[in-house]
């Protein structure tokens, strides 16, 4: 992005654009309610204060903080759902998922199936996660694969605060459930852009061009993203045209736009911050393989992970994930 | 409410004895069926249990909701799920109320407020609460049950449900049908405290153990604490004591209840006990009641026939009901 392209647009934040999103939805229909912990007011509004205000403007009876009970609050919005209200559960962080896995996989997934349709399941689990604090091993894992590969979840995470609104727009419209991905550390950092409007969607399943190029195809989500948008830069620099893609939806992903693209540049990189065994990065290359074999010019290159728990100490922590370094050096290998 | 009495009148007791022989006769059916080869499903039966579920559904309308569990089949036929779509979902068929993608142990039934059924030891009681909290946004006085086992009663969701019932008020009734085996497990042996009911104390709410084959004592207990949840005063834990027939799932090697204890349950039967008593209170005639089980015979039959006559999915449906827009093919 350019310095005058800085200057033109006002300065949001992830967070500020997902509080917007909240704010319009709850204002907008009487039937979205929300509930996690310390999410109201008088508990400060959320850890990152992301709900702050909410309950005072629409009420404690609609935006209501629970006890630390992931399982409770997963049930209560599930219940909730099958009479008619679009609840949206905070499950604070991405690891408390694992205490709630049976309401989310079992439950939330499954009852539109297994009740042949007669029942819908309409809500939203907004979940934060991301390494960057030195939380260690059990605070920032990015668990998307878990539930990409459970039928019956819809699993999205913005790299941008316009997609973020969108996003969170649409999966709360949305009549199935959605897992809603928050990068943490990239919750405050302000970016260039417009804050949407309220009419502003990013539909689901659709992924967004944030840079078109005709030598390399990369495929990221989330943080990852805006280390390949800051990688792609740099490889332009290097005379590399790099496609960037954002699949923004995780599950079901875009293989419309990632399959264009790979079938122009006949060369992908696959980016995600999740660790690279048996990661999403993993479902795309294959399909990129039984779709596009004999097409590519270079096999489909993967960054992931390391295949360890999220470390603590910085140095570790640094060398876990990938970096626009890293990817940067993947895109001129594969350029190679 | 603890001024007001809830008693169960004549008109009540007949009613109950009616679905509780519609709960008996549909369990005894489905037993069959399964040694006939006529239908391959996984079972649980729930004979022993019926008075329980036969006092919720003369105590419910319709509009009030019910969370219940593989064994639920009693819970489901109190609310009034029609034998048609049931059977034919039984039978795995595309006419049953889940057009066969759901199962015995995932009957659902919105018009009656059947709105889930789980596999899962537990997970009605979160999910009930969320009806709760739905009927509390609404105005509405309906209440929202949850039913499971005394196993249940030791796995962790229906311990943060119970909590935050309590802290919400919100109108959820726990049932636990305390049948005295956790699977293979007696309760005595793996429950501490060796009650149910009291452990509401620890979560601010009622709790009232009573016997769930008296029909008179259940429905008082039920009775108000349907009562309290539509009056706004919050939820209730009933521990209702029962006692199963049969092993865990049909078909299971039982050896592990005591054959002594089962032969003394099968003998305090409740459900020919009620139906004794209407007559010897003359409350209904032998020829009445006769002609009623006759019906229910009659009603299964149909059922059953209409279940086995319809015709399987076809293995496109598979795309259908994942997600509200169907799966590419």
């Amino acid at each position: 992005m350019s310095a005058t392209e800085k200057q033109a647009k006002p300065t949001v934040t992830i967070l500020g654009a997902i509080a917007k999103a909240y704010h319009d939805a709850l204002a907008e229909d009487p039937k979205v309610i929300t509930l996690g912990e310390d999410l109201a007011d008088p508990e400060g509004g959320g850890i990152a204060k992301i709900t702050k205000g909410l309950s005072t403007a629409f009420g404690d009876d609609r935006v209501r903080s629970t006890p630390i009970s992931e399982q409770a609050i997963v049930g209560a919005a599930i219940g909730a759902s099958l009479a008619g209200y679009k609840p949206v559960a905070e499950i604070m962080l991405m690891n408390f998922t694992t205490v709630c896995m049976d309401m989310i996989v079992n439950h939330a997934a499954k009852l539109r199936f297994m009740s042949g349709g007669q029942t819908n399941v309409p809500i939203v689990i907004r979940t934060m996660t991301g390494l960057g604090f030195g939380s260690g091993g059990q605070h920032c894992d990015y668990l998307e694969s878990w539930f990409a590969h459970t039928a019956g979840i819809k699993v999205c995470a913005a790299s941008t605060p316009e997609d973020a609104y969108g996003l969170l727009r649409s999966a709360i419209d949305d009549p199935d459930p959605v897992i809603f991905i928050e990068n943490l550390p990239t919750y405050f950092a302000p970016m260039s852009f417009e804050m949407p409007d309220s009419s502003h969607r990013v539909p689901l399943g659709k992924a967004a061009i944030q840079r078109e190029g005709t030598d390399v195809t990369v495929v990221s989500y989330a943080r990852m993203a805006n280390e390949a948008r800051q990688a792609a830069a740099k490889a332009a620099d290097q005379g590399i045209s790099v496609e960037m893609i954002d699949l923004r939806t995780i599950a079901p992903w875009d293989r419309e736009t990632v399959l264009a693209s790979a079938r122009k540049t006949g060369r992908v990189l696959i980016v995600h911050e999740a660790v690279k065994q048996h990661g999403v990065g993993a479902e795309i290359a294959a399909v990129i393989g039984e779709e596009l074999f004999g097409q590519l010019k270079k096999p489909v290159k993967r960054l992931g992970g390391t295949f360890s728990p999220v470390p603590y100490s910085r140095p570790l922590e640094s060398a876990f994930a990938p970096d626009a370094a890293a990817i940067l050096a993947a895109i001129t290998d594969l350029a190679s | 409410m603890a001024d007001k009495q809830f008693v169960a009148d004549s008109a009540v007791l007949l009613d109950i004895y009616k679905k509780a022989a519609l709960l008996k006769a549909n369990d005894e059916r489905a037993r069959k069926v399964i040694l006939s080869g006529q239908i391959a499903m996984v079972y649980y039966s729930y004979r022993g249990q019926e008075i329980i579920p036969s006092v919720m559904g003369n105590v419910l309308r319709d509009d009030d909701t019910i969370c219940t569990i593989y064994r639920g089949i009693h819970d489901m036929l109190g609310k009034g799920f029609p034998l048609r779509p049931l059977w034919a979902e039984l039978a795995g068929r595309s006419t049953g109320s889940c057009k066969g993608k759901g199962g015995p142990m995932h009957l659902t039934y919105p018009p009656k407020g059947i709105m889930v059924t789980t596999g899962i030891v537990g997970s009605s009681a979160p999910i009930a609460n969320g009806l709760s909290w739905a009927a509390q946004l609404d105005k509405s006085d309906r209440v929202s049950v949850c039913t499971f086992g005394d196993g249940a009663s030791n796995i962790g969701a229906v311990h943060e449900a119970m909590n935050l019932a309590s802290v919400w008020k919100l109108p959820t009734i726990f049932v636990c049908q305390n049948n005295l085996f956790a699977e293979h497990t007696t309760f005595e042996k793996m429950t501490g405290g060796q009650n149910v009911a009291s452990r509401a104390e620890g979560y601010g709410m009622p709790g009232v153990r009573v016997d769930g084959n008296d029909p008179e004592a259940m429905y008082s207990a039920f009775a108000e604490a349907v009562a309290r949840a539509r009056a706004g005063e919050g939820p209730t834990l009933l521990e209702c004591m029962t006692f199963r027939f049969f092993g865990h799932n049909f078909g299971d090697d039982d050896s592990y209840i005591p054959p002594a204890q089962k032969a003394a349950a099968m003998e305090a039967d409740p459900v020919p006990h009620l139906r004794a008593r209407l007559i010897a209170d003359r409350v209904a005639t032998e020829e009445e009641l006769a002609a009623i089980e006759a019906d229910i015979e009659a009603q299964i039959d149909d059922a059953v026939e209409f279940a086995l006559a319809s015709p399987w999915p076809e293995p496109d449906d598979l795309r259908f009901d994942v997600f509200e827009t169907e799966i590419a093919a």
